[in-house]
């Protein structure tokens, strides 16, 4: 539990601390392995004998792979258009 | 204290310092690497509790898949060698304020509560039982996401590819050499 919480609040500091898009993709895969870990500790100690968490855990290793891929795909075409992947140089599509 | 509460620290600390440093570090690189070291003891911690199936997946899918993804994009994106920008102080003290605080009032909850503690903890589940259940159609059966999850890693597949196609570049002239 305590390994889980601090590892999601870690990705969540370092998901607010960097302006840099690849370090904030890091950041979001320490939050969802945190998760799966809660889920796979849950279900060892409190509901022994099922095996359903393992569902969502290898759920939510697939979501972020998906999503892993994703975000690369529109990293690399952001940096092709605009040269950097910093955050606050992309800000056109705000107004 | 015996031997495999001690391993489980071990891989704690491992764990949380790779994940530490990872967010911490400027060069983006290390970071990568660091990342890498905290995956594999969230692998080793999956391997403590038992359950070999998910350890495996981990190794593949996040170390093998995720973070060689990442280093490629660190590649194609970044000049190498280059140190990230200095973060401005006042944003670097109040995210972290707002991490201690959201930290701090989860684990008081977490004590708080005391969990019916199962004084035989599970067997760690077989690959059969898993496939078993992943694959069934009945009650408590898994088909269904399982099957939403490949048409999402299809969708994925294919909007990674619509997106980072190069669109057809300007006519070039070439100069033929004569």
């Amino acid at each position: 539990m305590f390994i889980s919480t601090a590892l999601f609040f870690i990705g969540v500091l370092g998901f607010f601390t960097r302006r840099n898009l690849v370090t904030m993709l890091m950041s979001i895969e320490l939050i969802l392995n945190s998760v799966n870990i809660n889920f796979i500790a849950f279900n060892k100690y409190l509901w022994p004998g099922k095996i359903d968490a393992v569902f969502f855990a290898l759920f939510i290793i697939a979501i972020a792979a998906a999503e892993a891929a994703v975000a690369i795909a529109i990293i690399i075409n952001l940096y092709r258009s605009h040269q950097s992947i910093d955050v606050e140089q992309a800000a056109e599509m705000k107004y | 204290m015996n031997g495999s509460t001690i391993i489980f620290y071990l891989l704690a600390a491992l764990t949380l310092v790779c994940g530490v440093l990872s967010v911490t570090t400027r060069m983006i690189f290390r970071a990568a690497i660091y990342l890498i070291f905290s995956l594999i003891g969230i692998a080793g911690i999956y391997l403590w509790l038992d359950y070999q199936f998910i350890a495996a997946v981990q190794v593949v899918v996040y170390v093998g898949g995720i973070v060689v993804l990442i280093i490629f994009s660190i590649f194609l994106t970044q000049q190498a060698g280059e140190l990230l920008p200095k973060q401005a102080n006042t944003r670097k003290i109040f995210s972290f304020l707002a991490v201690f605080c959201g930290f701090a009032l989860t684990m008081l909850q977490v004590f708080r509560y005391d969990f019916p503690l199962m004084e035989k903890a599970g067997q760690g589940p077989d690959v059969m039982e898993i496939g078993k259940q992943m694959l069934s159609v009945e009650k408590g059966g898994y088909a269904l996401p399982f099957e939403v999850i490949s048409i999402l890693l299809l969708a994925a597949m294919i909007g990674c590819i619509v997106i980072a196609i190069r669109h057809k570049p300007q006519p070039v002239i070439k100069e033929t050499s004569k």
